[in-house]
């Protein structure tokens, strides 16, 4: 007896299309969606003309991605296509006059090949967030920000203009004056209110690439708060690292970095040689998922011990190369694959200036559940920019990572949003991946303004996203 | 869309008055529950569970009547079901348990249970896996049974049929591998409720409440194949390799 044949047709093909599996940076909730990637502003707008003329699944839609960063599920669209815009990475112009700066290129540039381009040219993009490997048009998209959010705001209120393909493949050429209204639903829009091709944006002078970095312990959280509150001002950057598994006196006890771009005349030993040193790509990678399980309490808890310990007391003027300072975790590729195959989420919100008594409730819940969080950063943030769907806003933000598979941590973080929303927060939508739907208008009071803003760019609803679906945005 | 932690915003439910597939809702709703298809052959029992629902929160409760061993109306009726939106799990919770004696006497029987429990799953499974591939996301839930896992004398009738069912599910989960979609295989034992009603009650028996909270923890964890309770896994492994002779003595 023979077996009958078995057929092989490829594993993920649909109507002869492959399609791809997609998951953001904490590697949750896989979907599959034939990828493109154009390398031409005219491939994006045909494979747009594509999807909007009927092409396959055109009801599914269309996503814009970039590197893939945004933590949870906001550049993957099931059943759909998902452009990759990566492969649209050209430097166009630097137009340098009177110490200032312009710099026009395509979406799909990241901030890692621009830091490796403007660095030793004197310039230093206007916000970076905790890693170089986000593209330029998902930091717009994200309206992301960095650690000096508090002096310099967010990334789209360093942008002049950009290029925006909407959803009938209309060009526009879109800036905080031309179209303030088109300008800021698409900054924090998510990628929902058209293709990003290109933008220019405004920045900053150095004179090295090097930080000059002071350090210094918060005993708790009531110290920590005060020395952020009190000093951040006299700092560009500034950012907290928080102990969320410390307990009792301790509870909140963190260790705070803040710095400058180093002047020239600060350099000294190897700085001085290597003043305009850049980053290469990642020195090493995890080999693939961990073991479930390495990460525990336990093993966190003393991570978080030896971090606090090894940071100094207090210490001033320390010279670090700047990925160090702001991109710590870039050294290692894939790092995400340490949170194992269920992969983790990044839990990120903002709660106002004098409701420190919702970041305290959410810090004691956290760390009742046990959280075993290693990376929990606190930060200050100062005022907002315009954009309605913009996470940003005058107050305490916490971010920390959590693996996914941690027992009852569904409801815990509910009870979480329920009381950051109370207090007027929100959730940052670049890291969600499981909030509930109901709340966002309450987190985002503007929600329906933005909504009109996208109907008029995308009255079709041709960009769709996961994160589009699973919040009814 | 199931979000990264595994709770499901629409659920299609065939078998619709499966005390199993109402408790894994149960588990559902108080998460991100906001749309639900009951299909099933009762409307009448449907729609008070359907009040149930739509009293607990869920935005959308919709009840289809349908009949498993009629395959033929399963196409159009998984057409409708789909019209209104994705499904993010589809649930297949319907089967007859049947009277072993009865169908040994009455092979006709034995061919109607068939139709319910293999054919209509066949045809339903199939039709979902289908329509989940081209969404690119979405879990299959199979409810197989113990019984498949290895024939017993007192059930084989049910068992072959639960067999064909579970294989019809290992295979389905390889088919749509990297298609964004997923099969589940959940091989309960002995479940108290309404199907084992009256009849005695073995060692390791389960709930549909204890079979609901395997099934949403394997949703969320994204394994493919789990027992309920999960310790018949080991006790299966076992009893798959007792010698013939001495397995017909034991007393299950």
């Amino acid at each position: 007896m023979s077996e009958p044949p078995v057929s092989r047709g490829p594993a993920a093909s649909d109507a002869g299309l492959t399609r791809s599996l997609l998951t953001g940076w904490g590697r949750t909730a896989a979907t599959a969606a034939r990828v493109l990637r154009p390398s031409t502003v005219e491939q994006v707008r045909d494979a747009l003309q594509m999807v909007r003329a009927g092409g396959p699944a055109p009801s599914r839609g269309v996503a814009v991605r970039g590197l893939g960063r945004s933590y949870g599920d906001a550049a993957q669209s099931a059943g759909g296509t998902v452009v990759d815009l990566t492969g649209l990475d050209a430097v166009r112009d630097l137009q340098v006059r009177e110490g200032d700066a312009l710099l026009t290129c395509a979406a799909g540039a990241s901030l890692h090949d621009l830091l490796r381009l403007l660095v030793p040219q004197g310039w230093f993009v206007p916000v970076t967030p905790g890693t170089r490997y986000v593209t330029v048009g998902g930091a717009i998209a994200a309206d992301v920000h960095g650690k000096n959010h508090h002096r310099d705001g967010s990334f789209a209120s360093h942008v002049e203009s950009l290029s925006l393909l909407d959803g009938r493949g209309e060009a526009h050429l879109i800036g905080p004056q031309s179209d303030p209204e088109a300008f800021w639903a698409t900054a924090g829009g998510m990628g929902l209110t058209g293709v990003i091709v290109e933008a220019t944006l405004r920045l900053l002078p150095v004179q090295s690439s090097w930080m000059l970095v002071d350090t210094e312990r918060a005993a708790n959280l009531d110290d920590l708060l005060d020395r952020l509150s009190s000093r951040d001002h006299l700092y560009r950057y500034s950012v907290a690292w928080i102990d969320c598994l410390a307990t009792g006196r301790s509870a909140g006890r963190g260790v705070i970095t803040r710095g400058e771009h180093a002047p020239a005349d600060a350099l000294h030993g190897r700085a001085t040689a290597r003043a305009w040193a850049v980053p290469s790509g990642p020195l090493v990678s995890l080999p693939g998922p961990l073991p479930a399980g390495l990460l525990n309490r336990a093993s966190v808890a003393a991570f978080n011990e030896a971090w606090f310990r090894k940071a100094p007391r207090h210490r001033a003027g320390e010279l670090q190369p700047f990925p160090r300072f702001f991109h710590p975790l870039d050294g290692v590729g894939d790092w995400n694959a340490v949170y194992g195959r269920r992969g983790f989420l990044q839990y990120q919100f903002v709660v106002p200036i004098q409701r420190e008594d919702t970041l305290r409730e959410v810090l004691a819940r956290l760390r009742g559940a046990r959280v075993p969080s290693f990376l929990a950063v606190l930060k200050r943030f100062g005022p907002a920019d315009p954009g309605p769907l913009s996470f940003p806003r005058p107050g305490w933000t916490l971010a920390l990572d959590i693996p996914a598979g941690l027992p009852g941590l569904a409801g815990l973080l509910d009870e979480c949003d329920l009381l950051v929303a109370e207090a007027g927060g929100a959730v940052y939508l670049a890291k969600d991946s499981r909030m509930r739907p109901e709340l966002l208008s309450m987190m985002y009071p503007r929600l329906e303004e933005w909504k009109g803003t996208r109907d008029r760019l995308d009255p079709d609803r041709i960009f769709r996203t996961d994160l589009s679906r699973r919040l009814n945005l | 869309m199931i979000d990264a932690l595994g709770a499901p915003q629409s659920v299609l439910v065939l078998g619709g008055t499966s005390e199993i597939a109402t408790a894994v809702l149960d588990r559902f709703s108080a998460q991100r529950l906001r749309r639900v298809v009951l299909a099933g052959r009762d409307p009448a029992a449907l729609q008070v569970i359907a009040q149930r629902f739509r009293s607990n929160g869920v935005a959308a409760v919709a009840v289809e009547t349908f009949d498993a061993a009629d395959t033929d109306t399963h196409e159009s009726l998984l057409d409708r079901v789909w019209a209104g939106g994705d499904i993010d799990v589809a649930l297949l919770a319907f089967g007859v348990l049947g009277d072993q004696r009865a169908a040994e006497a009455d092979p006709g029987l034995a061919v109607d249970w068939a139709r319910v429990n293999y054919l209509g799953g066949l045809s339903l499974g199939l039709g979902c896996a289908r329509r989940l591939r081209e969404q690119g996301h979405g879990v299959l839930v199979l409810l197989s049974s113990v019984a498949g896992e290895r024939a017993r004398r007192s059930n084989f009738v049910y068992g072959s049929a639960k067999a064909g069912l579970d294989a019809l599910g290992q295979g389905l989960a390889d088919a749509l591998h990297g298609s964004g979609a997923r099969v589940l295989v959940v091989r309960p034992g002995f479940v108290k409720d309404r199907m084992t009603r009256g009849l005695p009650i073995p060692p390791l028996s389960t709930t549909p409440a204890q079979v609901a909270e395997v099934v949403t923890a394997a949703i969320a964890s994204g394994r493919g194949t789990v027992w309920a309770p999960p310790a018949l896994r080991w006790v299966m492994l076992v009893l798959r390799h007792v010698p013939r002779a001495l397995f017909r003595r034991l007393p299950i």
